[in-house]
């Protein structure tokens, strides 16, 4: 059970400085001109004051747009590997959204699960998750429809939820929620014990998620694929503001005789994503590359994994240049028979 | 330097360089480091990530036998970047590998039956590893049968070896190279690998079939392997997707729930028939 | 104007002129999208306002759009803009599309042939908007290295989805610059100097091409005013060569004496 406790918004400040003092960079939600985006703040006052979602999730900081893998130098005939310098700083992420926090459990099967990938595990071990839950939501948002909801705990090490104007209540559910609090015990004080249901956004099921799971298979040759990916360009988009998108490509760059190899974000809406050298390629049109992204989430990872790869939070619907609205496109595909 | 991170690959030094064939070749390749290549062990099937440094990686499967230890062979078609830049490495020359990775033919299973290897081009290098590995426990299966084509004389690939295995009394050979595709002094045969492998007819009687090639081939083929008396269960096979990380991380080899990376390359034709034709 | 959309595209798929229509339909929420209209009662899904911006000649070279058969396009002045310039780069050529054009006061326009298309854009002259110019001057009043710091910082949100490419109906090849590796003339990962390189490299290459349609700026996730860098290069083009420059590739011809255009 999470201990529960009430945190004013006023005391936020001084949490902030305790955790700045702790040797832990913060990052948050902050205005840029309309775009909200995790940035380095020291005090809340530079938290972006109202926002249904970030523009980029958290993935950006557990899994950067662009890392570096290993770094070497090569001298005539001989090679030498050097110590890589990504090295992950304790960072707290505060207000992920429970949707986000929840993709933390997509990131963690793919990247640790068989083999363990060393390079995210550092960054996930060395991050606090200070989720916020949601008091609004727009018509794009669907947690409740794959497992989450507006209050959910999930990948969260601490989960805030606005009470009133002043009052958070504040569940702390890990050992590194734990480890928060305690940095300034005298801000957590009792009076946890309410619903804090009623001040979170409502968000309607929309769909059920292990039927369309179970269908996925019995529609891969039908034609809706085509139908719903006419209008769609292949862009990057969805899978970029993804939080649940691990897909990546590997890059050396070089400078002089040293050089880097870089994992960077990639997609399977890229026609390039699956081209052999030989020109053959297996997914050769856009429909085939819609239907991966929407089999890969619902049907294939539900299958290797145990996790939806998809969370709900709605930004590839909000985000796509050309109005692919996930939502309905299940919508749609749970209607054929 | 802290334990080897999952992405970085073992130093190895080019101990020999063959031309195979115009645009083919094949480097021996050896551990720098003497301890890394003592603890290192792998299996008939698995494949690598064979890198020049500042270039990048490129994926192709261990073409040496795991009973030769000490060191591992790669044979690739200069095709791109990597591949290009690896071609014009020399003996000495330092290159990466990350591996072994993916699942392996089940040899262990094969012990006291008949195997028939069935493959043309560039697709014969997963196979030379699992023949070599077979004939250097020779006592472990009766027949050994090997269709190789190519589409000319020169395109064959492992010819010194080709040539070995012919005089070899334990392997039954067929070479056959495509009609135009022969020399004034070649002996094999002339014509299509399922033509040919359809006149030598060989029996499926407690055979296990390996076939590995392109795509035209395996789907002209794999109807000759059926009349034959093969069950799809009975013929393996390696595909060939694009990978990156080589783990079932990257997500780019992904078909249906598996990852050829990981869950594969080695699948039977009865698994890959359950697929969506995404390879 | 949208009722005649309608009846346009009924009698262009009726008579079999054309497979499909490319035009606006309503989309989720309150926004538009593009919708390929291939029965003649379907036609009444078409629409036409202020939501419709995005450029449809994007879909032109598409491979499952191509599948449909012969499209009818409906075209505002900057489709109309990307139709002729497709046309200069024989990436179009009579017969393969059909034309339901707009124009700026809402007139549904005819045209008979591509000819025509080019025949009336070219009497338009691609100017820039006041608000356009304003946000050009803002730009050019800064100092050489505040101009590099404000790219820097907008690049520096750049995450290389290539929604800008995706999006640009001038981006047509088949392998883009930045697919290419040998060699790698562009650096992949979404770094400072790689997002940097990528949005020069695709400004140059659309210089003197961009119709001004403003798709790169609406289609950036992270809201990058692309458009600036390509409307710069128009504002030179305009200072340097007049309003009504002819396209410059499309005056090539191969026996040209000029060696480097080769």
């Amino acid at each position: 059970m999470a201990d529960k406790k009430i945190i004013r918004k006023s005391s936020l400040g001084e949490l902030f400085k305790k955790i700045r003092s702790d040797g832990k960079r913060i990052l948050a939600p902050v205005d840029r001109g309309g775009k909200i985006l995790f940035e380095y703040v020291d005090s809340p006052g530079s938290i972006a004051p109202d926002y249904i979602q970030t523009t980029l999730s958290a993935k950006d900081t557990l899994l950067p747009r662009c890392e570096e893998m290993l770094r070497f130098r090569t001298e005539q005939k001989s090679v030498y590997l050097e110590e890589s310098l990504n090295r992950p700083e304790p960072t707290l992420i505060f207000g992920v959204r429970p949707c986000d926090a929840r993709s933390i459990a997509v990131l963690n099967a793919v990247y640790l699960i068989n083999y363990t990938d060393d390079i995210y595990r550092q960054k996930i071990d060395t991050t606090t998750i200070v989720g916020v839950s949601c008091a609004k939501c727009d018509e794009y948002c669907f947690c409740t429809s794959v497992g989450g909801s507006p209050g959910d705990t999930a990948g969260s090490d601490m989960l805030l939820t606005q009470m009133d104007n002043d009052i958070y209540l504040a569940e702390i559910l890990t050992d590194k929620g734990k480890a928060i609090a305690a940095l300034a015990p005298e801000l957590f004080a009792e009076g946890g014990d309410v619903d804090k249901n009623k001040h979170c956004a409502d968000v309607p099921v929309r769909f059920d998620v292990k039927d369309l799971s179970k269908r996925l298979p019995g529609v891969f040759e039908d034609p809706v694929w085509i139908a719903q990916s006419l209008r769609c360009i292949g862009c990057g988009t969805c899978s970029y503001v993804c939080p649940a998108c691990t897909c990546f490509d590997i890059q050396d760059e070089t400078d002089g005789n040293r050089g880097v190899r870089l994992r960077c974000w990639d997609s399977c809406g890229f026609a390039q994503f699956t081209l052999h050298t030989s020109g053959h390629n297996p997914r050769e049109v856009q429909s085939q590359r819609w239907r991966q992204r929407i089999m890969h989430k619902f049907s294939y990872q539900p299958d290797q994994l145990d996790v939806i790869g998809c969370v709900g939070c709605g930004r590839c619907s909000r985000t796509c240049p050309v109005d692919m609205n996930i939502l309905q496109h299940i919508t749609d595909i749970l209607e054929v028979h | 330097m802290e334990e080897k991170s999952l992405y970085q690959p073992y130093l190895m030094r080019i101990a020999a360089n063959i031309d195979e064939t115009p645009d083919v070749k094949t480097f021996r390749l050896e551990f720098v480091k003497e301890d890394e290549g003592k603890s290192f062990s792998f299996k008939a099937g698995q494949f690598g990530e064979y890198s020049v440094f500042g270039e990048g990686e490129s994926t192709f499967c261990i073409a040496s036998s795991p009973t030769r230890s000490g060191y591992i062979e790669c044979t690739f078609r200069k095709m791109g970047r990597v591949t290009k830049s690896l071609a014009s490495r020399e003996v000495g020359d330092i290159i990466g590998f990350r591996g072994p990775y993916g699942n392996i033919f089940p040899l262990d299973d094969w012990k006291g039956k008949s195997l028939l290897f069935v493959t043309g081009g560039i697709a014969l290098p997963p196979l030379r590893c699992v023949i070599w590995n077979a004939l250097d426990l020779r006592n472990n299966f009766k027949d050994i049968t090997v269709v190789y084509g190519a589409r000319t004389v020169r395109d064959l690939v492992y010819k010194h070896e080709l040539e070995e295995w012919g005089k070899r009394g334990d392997v039954k050979l067929i070479t056959t190279v495509d009609p135009g595709g022969e020399t004034v002094e070649w002996k094999g045969e002339v014509g299509f690998v399922p033509t040919v492998l359809e006149k030598a007819s060989p029996s499926s009687a407690d055979t296990v079939a390996l076939l590995c090639g392109p795509p035209i081939m395996i789907k002209l083929t794999l109807p000759i392997l059926t009349k034959l008396g093969f069950s799809q269960d009975k013929i393996f096979t390696t595909l060939e997707n694009r990978m990156k990380c080589g783990i079932g991380k990257c997500g780019r080899c992904n078909v249906g729930k598996y990852f050829v990376c990981k869950d594969g390359p080695v699948f039977t034709f009865a698994q890959v028939s359950q697929l969506p034709p995404e390879y | 104007m949208q009722d005649k959309i309608r009846q346009r595209a009924k009698e262009l798929l009726a008579g079999g002129a054309v497979s499909v229509v490319i035009g606006y339909g309503e989309g989720s929420g309150n926004r538009v999208r593009a919708i390929f209209i291939q029965k003649p009662e379907d036609a009444d899904r078409l629409i036409l306002d202020d939501r419709c911006l995005q450029n449809l000649a994007v879909y032109l070279p598409k491979h499952e759009v191509r599948a449909l058969g012969k499209p009818a396009i409906v075209a505002r002045v900057p489709v109309l803009r990307s139709i002729q310039q497709l046309v200069y780069e024989q990436q179009l050529k009579e017969g393969d599309i059909a034309v339901i054009g707009v124009s700026d006061d809402g007139q549904v326009l005819d045209f008979p042939d591509l000819k025509s298309v080019g025949d009336f854009v070219s009497k338009i002259p691609l100017t820039l908007t006041p608000d356009e110019q304003a946000a050009l001057k803002k730009l050019e009043a800064m100092s050489r290295e505040e101009r590099w710091n404000f790219w820097l910082e907008e690049m520096s949100n750049c995450i290389k989805c290539y929604a800008c490419r995706a999006s640009c109906p001038m981006c047509y090849c088949e392998r883009c610059t930045v697919d290419c590796n040998q060699p790698q003339w562009i650096s992949v990962p979404a770094h400072a100097l790689g997002s940097l390189e990528w949005h020069i490299m695709r400004a140059m290459h659309l210089a003197g091409r961009c119709v001004n349609c403003g798709d790169c700026t609406r289609a950036c996730p992270v809201k990058i005013p692309l458009a600036l860098l390509n409307q710069r290069i128009i504002a030179d083009i305009v200072d340097n060569f007049g309003e009504k420059a002819e396209y410059a590739l499309a005056a090539f011809k191969p026996d040209d004496t000029e060696d480097f255009i080769r």
